[in-house]
């Protein structure tokens, strides 16, 4: 299941480590940040709970890169 | 500019004047530091802020960390050699604000001017409703319905025109400036835009099914699908910061280490400095924001000119393209046959070609069809009787109560007749009427006008095979081979068979040439599927084509492909030349920063003016007008 989210972030390298941010975190299979389009295309684990499986993404890209929004 | 960028700027102007102000005020000591702290803090609180939190978090290599630790370093000394120079130190921080702010600034605009480029989206359609006309959202239109299109506006929806004629702009679609005219009865295309006269269409399709969504769908996710440079520069990123914080740390540490081992004086302040410098020009932002931004202008300028990439991916592998392997028909060729002679007719050509048509009335092959188109009338069915299809021969009818016979040489020989074969090339269709000889019609399929062009263009752009597949027969495809100047040709290809000769000839290429297949995207999908790179062509309206293909050009024009490969060569180009140019530049400002030579201002120089010139050289890609 993949599903596309929009995001804020100002730098490409920021980009870089929201990217890796989301890819681990647990119930995501795969994660590609768009920087140029600011968009954050995710791969959801099967049976994963998409919405909460977010809310821990959107809290580790804080984490990695304080400057950055997703948009749930 | 947005509201941070403004800010950002402000705090830029604020910061440079009190420097500029600082610099005629004799200010020594303490007073001085803190005179000289209040410009500091203004341009750089954030990052400062942003590198403490980056201790508390653990994560001491970010580019905020790296700029503080410089900056800071370089005060520190300024204190302790009691030189109260800070100006350095402030300078850095002054130009790195100035060089993000640039960046984001750029990337935005262009941003925005790419993705306008790419704008076909429509935001409402008009559905008339009692007599006055209704904005709706397109996803809200049914199937079947009916939807007005005004002058200016565009297409919403796939569908049929029901009333009305009027010339579409399709540059949007497919890069082609001529505006193509529409009438009653005809296909419309969503994305393109009426220009002319008031059209009522029937749809054909839903809003997410239609032509419009499918092609944002592909442009919208092209620059997701990363190439092997961008992965490249992103591994890249991820040592090169800590290499030359390593780096930074040997040099602060054992140069002075060894003099005092030597017995020589430490020279501390020097090697810190120079570690300071290193600690500079250790952010890879130039690199990481230029590669992207040469793929997204890249794909932008492509689908400008009707060419549209799936992915940056792709536009790598066409820039390494080195075999093109053509399907004919439909390709190459119009894909519509039509008549292209009358031979050895005993009767005026007119009439042996309304015998023909009429006797072919009932079949709809796409002889038949070129039979009926040529004859140009309409066709009274009432004129012919007992039809009669011989299996992979002919036909065999009776038209105005003359029995007529049309079909290859096979169906001569059953009816016991002799038949004048034929020198030109393409399908040969022999006719008796009232059990004579009554003479031949040829049909042949015919060249694309560009095809030729097109071929010698990929030739000029450095394509070293061109190879043409076909399912025709041996002496048509030769003949076309001939004219277009295609070195190798496959005829009499049965469709599983174009797959096979497609996987053979990739087997058999040399590794590092790339192989990408040019189809029509109706038959071929397999083939496109399995090659390198899979380009369709003249997918207006072909759903299969846009599933299937890696590289789809909106329009007929074979000549496209030669463009694409160029717009594939410029973007790589503009690639490679950013990666070289920026690691090359930073690898030397490393070089010199070790010796001593460059110094802070140098290093903060060089790393900005290195993102600039590269950003400034991706947005280059977006430029293929005259390529």
């Amino acid at each position: 299941m993949k599903k596309s989210y929009e995001i804020e972030v100002d730098c490409a390298a920021c980009a870089g480590k929201m990217e890796a941010a989301a890819r681990k975190t647990e119930g995501v299979r795969d994660c590609i940040v768009d920087f140029m389009m600011q968009r954050m295309i995710v791969e959801f684990q099967d049976g994963a709970d998409r919405a909460a499986v977010m809310e821990n993404v959107r809290h580790n890209c804080r984490k990695a890169e304080r400057d950055c929004e997703v948009f749930i | 500019m947005n509201r941070k960028q403004r800010i950002m700027l402000m705090r830029i102007i604020a910061s440079a004047l009190m420097m500029i102000g600082l610099h005629f005020i004799p200010a020594q000591g303490v007073l001085g530091f803190v005179l000289y702290m209040i410009p500091y803090l203004t341009v750089g609180y954030d990052i400062l802020l942003k590198a403490v939190r980056g201790i508390i978090r653990g994560q001491v290599l970010d580019e905020c960390f790296l700029m503080a630790a410089a900056t800071a370093g370089a005060i520190a000394l300024a204190i302790y050699e009691g030189s109260g120079d800070y100006t350095e130190a402030i300078a850095v921080m002054l130009f790195y604000q100035i060089g993000e702010l640039f960046q984001s600034y750029a990337v935005g605009r262009s941003r925005r001017s790419i993705t306008a480029l790419m704008d076909i989206r429509p935001d409402y359609a008009n559905v008339e409703d009692g007599g006055k006309l209704e904005k709706v959202d397109p996803d809200d239109v049914a199937i079947g319905s009916v939807i007005i299109v005004q002058p200016g506006e565009k297409v919403p929806i796939d569908g049929i025109v029901v009333s009305g004629s009027s010339s579409l702009d399709t540059s949007a679609l497919t890069g082609e400036s001529l505006p193509r005219d529409i009438h009653e009865g005809e296909e419309i295309i969503s994305g393109s835009i009426n220009m002319t006269s008031v059209l009522k269409v029937k749809t054909t399709k839903e809003f997410g099914e239609s032509t419009v969504s499918r092609i944002l769908d592909l442009v919208e996710n092209a620059s997701s699908r990363k190439s092997k440079s961008e992965d490249f520069i992103s591994k890249f990123a991820r040592i090169y910061t800590p290499a030359v914080c390593l780096g930074a740390l040997l040099l602060a540490l054992l140069p002075p280490s060894l003099n005092l081992i030597s017995g020589n004086a430490a020279g501390w302040e020097a090697w810190i400095y120079r570690a300071l410098t290193f600690l500079v020009i250790s952010c890879p932002c130039a690199l990481v924001i230029s590669i992207p931004l040469s793929f997204f202008a890249g794909l932008g300028g492509a689908s400008s000119a009707g060419v549209l990439v799936k992915g940056s991916n792709y536009l790598e592998t066409l820039s390494k393209t080195k075999i093109v392997v053509f399907d004919k028909t439909g390709t190459l060729t119009e894909g519509t046959f039509e008549v292209s002679g009358i031979h050895h007719g005993t009767m005026p050509d007119d009439e042996l070609l309304e015998y023909a048509a009429l006797a072919e009335s009932a079949s709809s092959h796409p002889i038949a069809k070129s039979l009926q188109k040529a004859y140009g009338k309409p066709i009274d069915r009432s004129r012919v009787s007992s039809i009669e299809e011989i299996s992979g021969s002919g036909i065999t009818a009776c038209v105005d109560g003359h029995p007529v016979a049309c079909g290859n040489d096979r169906l001569m020989r059953q009816l016991g007749l002799g038949s004048i074969p034929c020198h030109s090339t393409g399908t040969v269709i022999h006719i008796a009427v009232d059990g004579a000889y009554a003479g031949h019609i040829v049909i042949s399929d015919s060249i694309k006008p560009h095809s030729a062009e097109a071929v010698r263009e990929l030739r000029a752009a450095g394509i070293e095979r061109t190879v043409m597949l076909t399912g025709d027969t041996e002496k048509v495809a030769a003949e076309v081979a001939r004219k277009l100047g295609i070195d190798e040709v496959h005829s009499e290809l049965l469709p599983e068979d174009k797959v096979e000769k497609a996987e053979e000839l990739i087997r058999t290429k040399p590794p590092k040439a790339k192989l990408a297949f040019v189809g029509d995207g109706i038959n071929d999908a397999p083939v496109l599927g399995r090659a390198d790179i899979g380009i369709a062509m003249g997918a207006m309206g072909s759903d299969a084509a846009i599933e299937a293909a890696d590289v789809v050009l909106m329009d007929d024009d074979p000549l496209k492909i030669a463009k694409a490969i160029r717009i594939s060569r410029k973007c790589l180009g503009i690639v490679y030349q950013n990666i070289v140019f920026a690691i090359g530049i930073k690898a030397l400002c490393l070089i010199l920063g070790a010796m001593g030579i460059a110094d802070m201002w140098l290093a903060i120089f060089a790393d900005v003016g290195v993102m600039v010139v590269a950003v400034l050289n991706a947005i280059r890609a977006l430029f293929v007008k005259n390529l």
